[in-house]
C-alpha cells in the first residue's frame, strides 16, 4: 500500500514536470482495496481486470514498477513498450488482463474471462474492478445477466471512490447502495469498508469461497475514496477541501494499516526502515523512467496484427 | 369458384419451397388455425395454417413437389355450401375475380396483377445465377469438387475447426437450439453440446464483450451477429477492444476472436437492417475484414479466421446463403487471407467487387462479351489487409476500372480503390476510375424504391462503356 501510495505521488511529479503525458489516473487512498483483494488471490491461476486507474492495481500484483513507470513515460522499457501509456497497461505473465479506457468495458471483457476460466476448469476466478461511474453503463447488467446465467466463476467489485470524475454517486444513481445493483440478476452483493484492508481481504475470501463454490457470481462494493482529482487535470471543484481533509484523517488505510502493526509489536523504527525502503525503489523507477530510451520509430509498425498476410 | 391457397412467403428472401407434406386432404373441412401443410424453406421447415374456413375442394400440388414458387396456386378450398370448381391449370393466368378474395374488392380493370409474382423489388436483382468462375490458384489441379450452399460451406468450416481444435466455441443469439436464425450452424449443437453452442440473451454489446474476453484468455471463439446491422451495438467491443489491445499492449494481449453473420442488403427490410459495414470496419488498423462472395471462399476463408490468431470481422450475405456453389472435396480447404482472386479474365476492363457485388459483376461480365467487351473480375474477397497488388496487375493488363459494391459511395471499399488506382496505377489509367454503388440514402422499403436504391448488372454495363469510351 506504501509502495502504491509513494509511487503514485511520484507519477504526480513526473506530470507536474511534463515527463508524463495524456490523462494519468491516480490511486491514492484506495490503496486498500486493490492491496486487500489481492491478497486473498492465486497468482497465476485468478485473472483480474480493470479499468484505467491500474498503476494501483498492477502495483499490487507483483509486477515491476520499473515497467510501469517506464510506461508513464512512453518509454520503450515500458510494459506496453510504451504504446499504451497509463491506461493501457497488461501483464499476461501476472494474468493481468489491463487497463481499459473505456469505462464498463472491462466488465464484459472480465465475464469473458470467467467464461474462459469454466470453458478450461482450470479453478480460476476473474476479479473485474470497475467503478461506481461505470456501475451506469448498460453492458455491466448485459453482463451480469449471463454471468449469473451460466455461473460464471467472476467477482466484481465496484471501487465506489464517490466521484463519477465530478458527478457524485448521489447525483447520478437511483439506486446508490451500488451492492443491490446485482439483485434482479440475483447476485448477491456485500458492502464493504474498502479503507480497511483487512475487511477487504475478509470479504474477498467469503466472495472467492461463494464463486468457487459453483454459485455463480458475487457482487462487492468497495466504499472507497480518492485523494486526488479524477485525473491529472481535474482541479476537482466539486467537493470541498474540508471533505477530503477529512477522509485522510480519520479513514486513511494506511495509517490504519500502521495503527494494527503498532498494537501487534511492529516498532515505529522499523516501519520506518520499510518506508525508506519503498521510497528508493520509487526513486529508483522514476529514475529508470527518465532515462530509459524512446521507443525505436520502427515500433511504431509492430504489434497492429500478430501474423503477416 | 373457391378460395386460392397460394403458396406462402414465409421470409423476406424466400422465392421457392418444397411443398413437403399435407396435413389435410381433399374433402376435409378446415377452419382458420388448422394445419394444412408443411413447408420447407432453405432456412426451415414451416408449418402453413389456414386462413379462411372451408372444405378442402382439390390439392393442386401434391406433397414432396420441390422449387413451389411462392404465389402458385397450391390447393382450392370451397366457401361454405359451395360446390368446388377448379379451372384448368393453364387458364390460371386470368382468372375471374374471385368473390371470397379481398382483390374482389378492388376495381376489376387490370386484373393481371393478382396472378403475378411479388412486386419485383430491388433484391432481386442482386440475386444473379451463379457464373462460371475462373479456378482458384490456391486449389490444387485435379481437386474433384461439390455443390454446397454457402450456408452449408459456413457451417462446415465452423465444425471442421471445432473438431480440430477443443478452444473454438460458437456464441450467439439463437445458434444452438433454434438452430441459427438463417440456419448457418444448424447441427453444431447436436454434434458439439451445448457447452461449445452457446444460445446468448438479445445482448449484442456484453456477448461482443464476452467473446473478446474469452479470447483474451486463451480460447478462440466465434461470436454471429444475427446481422451486423445489429453489432453497431457492440462496435466499442470490436474495435477499441478486439482490434486495439494488442497494440496497446506492446505485444501481450492475443485476441483470436471472429465476430461473423449476415452483413448488406436483405430483401425489403429497409434501412435499419440493411447497411454493408465493410468500409467501417476495413478501416480499423488491427482488424481482418473478410467479405466472401461464394462457397468455396467462404469456407476456405472462414476457416483460415477462425485459426487466425488475429480478431476477424467475417461479412456474410443473406441473399447469397442459400446459392450453391462448387467447393473443393480437400480434407483441409484452408485459403489465405489478403488474397483477391481474378473470377473471370479478361483484357478490356477490370470490374474490382466483392461479396454480393461479385454476381452482378459476373453478370455484367456476360453481358459485356455480348457487345464484345472483355471484363476482367476481381473479387477481393478479403477487405483488409487490401490485395492492392492483385487490382494494380489487372489495370496494368486493362488501363480500366470499375469498382462495384453493394453498400454506399462515401468514404466506401470504392473510394480506396479508386485512391490507390490514382495513387499507384496513373499512369496506366487510360479513363477516371468508375463507382457502381447503392445510392446514398438510407435504403427504402417500397419495392420500386428499393430496386432504385440498389446496384444492378446493367448500371455496371453503362459505367464499363463509359471508362471504354464506348
Amino acid at each position: 500500500m506504501v509502495l502504491i501510495r509513494r509511487f503514485e505521488e511520484k507519477a504526480g511529479q513526473l506530470y507536474g514536470l511534463g515527463l508524463i503525458g495524456g490523462f494519468c489516473h491516480l490511486y491514492i487512498g484506495q490503496e486498500a482495496v486493490a492491496v486487500g483483494i489481492q491478497s486473498a488471490l492465486t497468482p497465476g491461476k485468478d485473472s483480474v481486470i480493470t479499468g484505467y486507474r491500474d498503476h494501483g492495481h498492477m502495483l499490487a500484483y507483483g509486477i515491476d514498477p520499473n515497467l510501469i513507470m517506464a510506461e508513464l513515460t512512453g518509454r520503450a522499457a515500458g510494459i506496453s513498450k510504451g504504446k499504451g501509456g497509463s491506461m493501457h497497461m497488461f501483464s499476461v505473465e501476472h494474468k493481468f488482463f489491463g487497463g481499459h479506457g473505456i469505462v464498463g468495458a472491462q466488465v464484459s471483457l472480465g465475464t469473458g474471462l470467467g467464461f474462459a476460466h469454466k470453458y478450461k476448469g482450470d479453478g480460476g476466478v476473474c476479479v473485474a474492478y470497475f467503478g461506481d461511474g461505470a456501475s451506469n453503463q448498460g453492458q455491466v447488467y448485459e453482463s451480469f445477466n449471463m454471468a449469473e446465467l451460466w455461473k460464471l466463476p467472476i467477482i466484481f467489485v465496484i471501487e465506489n471512490n464517490q466521484y463519477a470524475m465530478g458527478t457524485s454517486v448521489n447525483r447520478s444513481s437511483a439506486e446508490d447502495k451500488l451492492f443491490r445493483r446485482g439483485e434482479s440478476f440475483r447476485i448477491p452483493g456485500l458492502q464493504v469498508n474498502g479503507m480497511d484492508v483487512l475487511a477487504v481481504r475478509g470479504a474477498t475470501e467469503e466472495a472467492l469461497k461463494w464463486v468457487q463454490g459453483g454459485n455463480g457470481p458475487i457482487l462487492l462494493e468497495m466504499k472507497t475514496y480518492r485523494y486526488r482529482g479524477h485525473s491529472m487535470s481535474d482541479p476537482a471543484k466539486y467537493r470541498s477541501r474540508e471533505e477530503v481533509q477529512e477522509m485522510r484523517e480519520k479513514s486513511d488505510p494506511i495509517e490504519s494499516v500502521k495503527r494494527h502493526l503498532a498494537a501487534a509489536g511492529v516498532s515505529e523504527d522499523e516501519i520506518k526502515t520499510i518506508d525508506q525502503s519503498i521510497r528508493k525503489i520509487v526513486n529508483d523507477s522514476a529514475d529508470f523512467a527518465e532515462t530509459a530510451p524512446e521507443p525505436a520509430p520502427s515500433e511504431l509498425y509492430t504489434d497492429v496484427l500478430v501474423e503477416t498476410y | 369458384m373457391g378460395i386460392e391457397i397460394k403458396m406462402p412467403a414465409l421470409s423476406p428472401t424466400m422465392e421457392e419451397g418444397t411443398l413437403a407434406k399435407w396435413m389435410v386432404k381433399e374433402g376435409d373441412s378446415v377452419k382458420s388455425g388448422d394445419l394444412l401443410a408443411e413447408i420447407e424453406t432453405d432456412k426451415a421447415t414451416m408449418e402453413f395454417e389456414a386462413v379462411d374456413e372451408g372444405v378442402i375442394g382439390q390439392i393442386v400440388i401434391p406433397a414432396g413437389t420441390e422449387n413451389v414458387k411462392v404465389g402458385a396456386v397450391i390447393a382450392v378450398m370451397a366457401g361454405e355450401g359451395e360446390a368446388v370448381s377448379v379451372p384448368p391449370p393453364s387458364a390460371q393466368a386470368a382468372p375471374a375475380p374471385a368473390p371470397a378474395q379481398v382483390e374482389s374488392a378492388l376495381p376489376a380493370a387490370p386484373e393481371a396483377a393478382p396472378e403475378k409474382a411479388p412486386a419485383e423489388t430491388g433484391t432481386d436483382q442482386l440475386v444473379t445465377e451463379a457464373k462460371a468462375a475462373a479456378s482458384d490458384p490456391a486449389v490444387p489441379a485435379g481437386t474433384s469438387y461439390t455443390k454446397l450452399t454457402v450456408r452449408e460451406a459456413l457451417r462446415d468450416a465452423m465444425a471442421e475447426e471445432m473438431r480440430a481444435d477443443e478452444r473454438v466455441f460458437v456464441m450467439g443469439e439463437e445458434v444452438a437450439e433454434y438452430q441459427g436464425a438463417y440456419k448457418v450452424t444448424q447441427g453444431l449443437l447436436q454434434e458439439f453440446g451445448p457447452k461449445r453452442v452457446i444460445d446468448t440473451p438479445i445482448t449484442e454489446h456484453g456477448f461482443a464483450g464476452v467473446g473478446v474476453g474469452a479470447a483474451m484468455g486463451g480460447l478462440k471463439p466465434v461470436i454471429e451477429f444475427m446481422t451486423f446491422n445489429f453489432a453497431m451495438q457492440a462496435i466499442d467491443q470490436i474495435i477499441n477492444s478486439a482490434a486495439k489491445t494488442n497494440y496497446m499492449s506492446g505485444g501481450q494481449m492475443r485476441c483470436p476472436v471472429v465476430f461473423r453473420g449476415p452483413n448488406g442488403a436483405a430483401s425489403r427490410v429497409a434501412a435499419q437492417h440493411s447497411q454493408n459495414y465493410g468500409p467501417w470496419y476495413a478501416s480499423v488498423p488491427g482488424l481482418i475484414v473478410i467479405a466472401p462472395y461464394d462457397a468455396a471462399d467462404a469456407k476456405g476463408l472462414l476457416k483460415a479466421a477462425i485459426r487466425s490468431t488475429d480478431p476477424v470481422v467475417f461479412l456474410e450475405n443473406e441473399l447469397v446463403y442459400g446459392r450453391s456453389f462448387d467447393v473443393p472435396v480437400l480434407d483441409d480447404h484452408v485459403l489465405p487471407i489478403g488474397k483477391a482472386r481474378i473470377v473471370r479474365e479478361g483484357a478490356d476492363v477490370t470490374l474490382v467487387s466483392y461479396s454480393i457485388g461479385v454476381g452482378i459483376a459476373l453478370e455484367a461480365a456476360e453481358a459485356l462479351a455480348g457487345e464484345g467487351i472483355s471484363a476482367e473480375v476481381i473479387d477481393l474477397r478479403t477487405l483488409r489487409p487490401l490485395d492492392t497488388e492483385t487490382v494494380l496487375a489487372s489495370l496494368k493488363k486493362t488501363n480500366r476500372v470499375v469498382v462495384v459494391e453493394e453498400g454506399w459511395p462515401v468514404c466506401s471499399i470504392a473510394s480506396e480503390i479508386m485512391a490507390v488506382c490514382m495513387e499507384q496505377g496513373f499512369d496506366d489509367l487510360d479513363a477516371p476510375v468508375q463507382r457502381v454503388t447503392n445510392e446514398d440514402v438510407p435504403l427504402p422499403y417500397a419495392a420500386n424504391l428499393e430496386k432504385a436504391a440498389l446496384i444492378d448488372a446493367g448500371r455496371v454495363v453503362a459505367a464499363a462503356k463509359k471508362v471504354c469510351y464506348r
